[in-house]
This record gives C-alpha cells, sequence and structure tokens, in this order.
C-alpha cells in the first residue's frame, strides 16, 4: 500500500498530507493533525461523536476515507470559533450546561451549527429529529436540546 | 467466525480508485472486477470492512461520477443517479409531492450524516432485507439501469433485482447508474410506515403503499413490506384483494390479513417473527389509510 497526497482545508488553512488508502479521515485528524476534538466514539456511524462538515456537510469522519476529501473543505471543532469569539452555538452550550463528561459534545455543536444553518429557528421537534444521530450517554439531551434552540433564537435577536 | 471489535482504525489493506466518469470507472471494473467493491457514502461498505466482514483488495470511490449524480425528469419519468444521496433524493423538486411515500422513507433513513452521506444505490445494492427506500421504490414501480464493462445497459424491475439477503441480480462487472420511477396517475396517494425501536434504528418491520383513487374506490395499488423476508416484497395478495374496493375498517382488516398470511419473517435482535408478522399488517394498514386520504386531494385537481 502506498501513501497518496491529498490536498483539502482543514478550517481555513490548505493542507497537502500524505494519507494511506486505508486512513480515516477522523485519524488523520487526530493523529496527523492534532485536532482531538473530533472524538472516536463507536467507529461505525451510530453515535455522531466524530462528526466534522466537509464542503459544509455534516460527515462522519470515522467512515470517510481521507483520500476522498481531495479538494474539499474540512471543518472541525477546533475550527468554528473566530479567535476568541466563540460560535453561538458554543456559547449557548456553555450557558445551558449542555456539557458534562464533553465527550459527545463536539459532534452534538457541529450538528447545531448546521442546523442553525439551514434553518435558523428550528422547533423543538426538528432539532431532536436533527440531533437523533448523535448520542449523549450523560448530560442528558434537553439541556442539548434547549442550547441549540436558544442559539438559534439568540442569532435572530442580534 | 472472527469478530473484532476495533472499529477505529481500518486493518486491511486495499487500493482506492476515483474516476470522474461513467466510462472511467467501468474501465476500472474491466481491469479487475473481482476482488473490487464500488464505494459510495460507505456508511454501510466500511463498517463491513471494519469489521472485516468483507475484504475488497481495490475500492472504486463513485462520488465524483456525474452521471451518477442527480435527478432528472424524462418524459415523465423521474430518474435518480445511484449516487444521489439520500438527502438530495427527499429534497428533490416534486419528489415529496408526488412520490411522497419515498420521501418519507428517506425522511426515516438512519440519522441525518448518513442521510447525507449514504446514497440511494448503496442502499440497493446492499440488498439489506430491511432497506428503507426499498419497499417505496417497489410502490412506484422503480427500476433500475445497470451498465457493463462490456457496454451493455439492463434495466431490472425493482422486484426482480433481490435475490437474499445482502444478494442482487446485478454481477460483478455491472455498476448501477440510475433508479427510474414511472410517472404516477392522477389520484395517487402513498405513505410508507416504519417500525423501529429509535428513530435513527433499522426497521423492524417497514412498510410502503401506493394506491390510485377513482370515483371512491381503489383502481390500483401497490403494497410492499420490508424486513419480513430475506428480501424486501411485495404483498399481491393483499394488492388484488383491493383492486376495485373501497378502504374501510372492514377492507383495511382484510388486507392486513393478507399481509400476515405472505409474510416470512425471522426471529432476530431486533424481534420477534411473531412481532413482525403481526406489526406488518398494522403497519400496511396505517399505511393504506394514510395514502388513501392523500389521494383525495389527489382526485380533486
Amino acid at each position: 500500500m502506498k501513501r497518496q497526497t491529498v490536498r483539502f482545508t482543514i478550517n481555513g488553512e490548505a493542507r497537502e498530507l500524505a494519507v494511506y488508502p486505508n486512513d480515516l479521515l477522523l485519524n488523520v485528524l487526530r493523529d496527523q493533525e492534532s485536532l482531538t476534538g473530533t472524538k472516536y466514539g463507536c467507529g461505525i456511524g451510530e453515535c455522531g461523536a466524530c462528526t466534522v462538515q466537509v464542503d459544509g456537510a455534516p460527515t462522519l469522519s470515522c467512515l470517510k476515507l481521507a483520500v476522498s476529501v481531495d479538494g474539499c473543505k474540512v471543518v472541525t471543532i477546533e475550527g468554528l470559533a473566530k479567535g476568541n469569539q466563540l460560535d453561538p452555538v458554543q456559547e449557548a452550550f456553555l450557558d445551558n450546561s449542555a456539557v458534562q463528561c464533553g465527550f459527545c459534545t463536539p459532534g452534538m455543536v457541529m450538528m447545531g451549527r448546521a442546523l442553525l444553518d439551514e434553518k435558523p429557528r428550528p422547533t423543538e421537534q426538528e432539532v431532536r429529529d436533527h440531533m437523533r444521530g448523535s448520542l449523549c450517554r450523560c448530560t442528558g439531551y434537553a439541556s442539548i436540546v434547549r442550547a441549540i434552540m436558544v442559539a438559534g433564537e439568540k442569532a435572530e435577536l442580534s | 467466525m472472527y469478530q473484532t471489535t476495533n472499529t477505529r482504525i481500518i486493518v486491511p489493506e486495499f487500493d482506492v480508485r476515483q474516476p470522474t466518469s461513467l466510462e472511467a470507472v467501468l474501465r476500472e471494473l474491466e481491469h479487475n472486477a473481482k476482488g473490487t467493491r464500488l464505494l459510495a457514502g460507505g456508511t454501510d461498505l466500511l463498517v463491513q470492512i471494519k469489521l472485516e466482514r468483507t475484504q475488497p483488495a481495490r475500492l472504486i470511490d463513485i462520488t465524483r461520477v456525474p452521471e451518477l449524480m442527480g435527478m432528472a425528469v424524462k418524459d415523465g419519468m423521474l430518474i435518480v443517479g445511484a449516487a444521489t444521496s439520500i438527502r438530495t433524493l427527499a429534497n428533490g423538486v416534486g419528489v415529496r409531492e408526488r412520490y411522497t411515500a419515498l420521501a418519507e422513507s428517506c425522511d426515516a433513513f438512519s440519522t441525518v450524516p448518513v442521510m447525507i452521506m449514504g446514497t440511494i444505490g448503496g442502499n440497493l445494492c446492499n440488498a439489506s432485507p430491511a432497506a428503507d427506500t426499498a419497499p417505496a421504490l417497489f410502490a412506484f414501480d422503480g427500476a433500475v439501469e445497470l451498465a457493463s464493462c462490456e457496454g451493455s445497459r439492463r434495466t431490472v424491475p425493482l422486484d426482480e433485482f433481490f435475490v437474499g439477503p445482502g444478494r442482487t441480480v446485478m454481477r460483478e462487472d455491472e455498476v448501477m447508474v440510475a433508479v427510474r420511477l414511472p410517472k404516477t396517475a392522477a389520484g395517487t396517494g402513498s405513505a410508507f410506515v416504519k417500525i423501529g425501536r429509535v428513530a435513527a434504528d433499522i426497521s423492524k418491520v417497514s412498510a410502503a403503499v401506493k394506491l390510485v383513487r377513482k370515483d371512491d374506490r381503489v383502481s390500483e395499488c401497490r403494497i410492499a413490506v420490508g424486513a419480513v423476508a430475506a428480501t424486501p416484497m411485495r404483498a399481491y395478495t393483499a394488492e388484488q384483494y383491493l383492486a376495485g374496493r373501497r378502504i374501510d375498517a372492514k377492507t383495511l382488516a382484510d388486507a392486513a390479513r393478507a399481509v400476515e398470511e405472505d409474510v416470512k419473517p425471522i426471529t432476530d435482535v431486533r424481534s420477534t417473527k411473531e412481532y413482525r408478522t403481526h406489526v406488518a399488517g398494522v403497519a400496511v394498514k396505517d399505511a393504506l389509510g394514510a395514502a388513501w386520504q392523500r389521494a383525495r386531494g389527489g382526485e380533486r385537481q
């Protein structure tokens, strides 16, 4: 197996990396790029902890070959904040105590961001439906759902 | 069989090809079809590779092939490229209005990232008896277009496509190009019902119904059920029974009983045979009721 060169942007920065055909985007981000915000949870697309954005679409990085993001724009949880200014979804997670152990949080925030990009003021049912692939085992969903709705409301007010 | 628990990395080695035209995909298949798998969304195939249930020597990534992406209407027929994502299909112009059951089956499809990554062709080619989109495509008399590296093309009606769990009539040297759905008639109503433990789960039972309502009777009807046999299946007995009849409490109950007699479910981790048998009838009943109501709207037009 030979390494292949892939060119893509990570959080706005152009990268050129040598990866093996069986390397997963998740591991390239975590191990080669030291972007450990993206988590390995189940590895089979059940939990959503590894969710990143590829060309704006929420994508499970544990089921994405690194070679297949050639030419794409990848955004991870590390890329949401602008300098010291957190993304409104991140702010809302803090304000609403939507983080306990924090393991599912990066995936949750990426999914919440994607929903608000599509639909700035979702209903609670829409939030729950959109988030059904992101599993949490300690915080509880109520505060997570509330945080996403609050982030939508605040964005509308500002 | 050895069951690995590692899912963080992919241990087996393989080559990945990334052709950008259908011609190039077929050329790749011509070289060496054996040991080659077509990779679309990867939400199923990469899991199978991680669990070492399949060990391809080569993957052909077909998500950069324009001929396999997107949707078009030709002569009233809806043509959906095989590598079109489930999300794109659900949001396609006119899909929800004309092919309601199909849009509903896409809505019920696993989770949002899987809907975005997963493709219609992948859902069909993996040939799970529980494939969410299959019953709806059966109900609309869908067919799949296959191309082979020898240059031949064939169109296979969906109800002849599946052979068994994970098996289809598609050959190793073929690629699915598109799914074709005929135009729906005036007075058509359709619905999809999925029974699962939670929304993101694989179905225990699924059912899709399409009917044409004329003079307050069912002039034509298709009923298909999933996860209750070795392949998704049509419920022919119930279809024939309902033709020419009105939908009411009695005909619904009779149709449900006919479905219960036709299905051949198994007991597995998700459900028992008995549960699936009964609920298949209930799911069809619910779908028939919804389709009948929706068809009334269509009849007035």
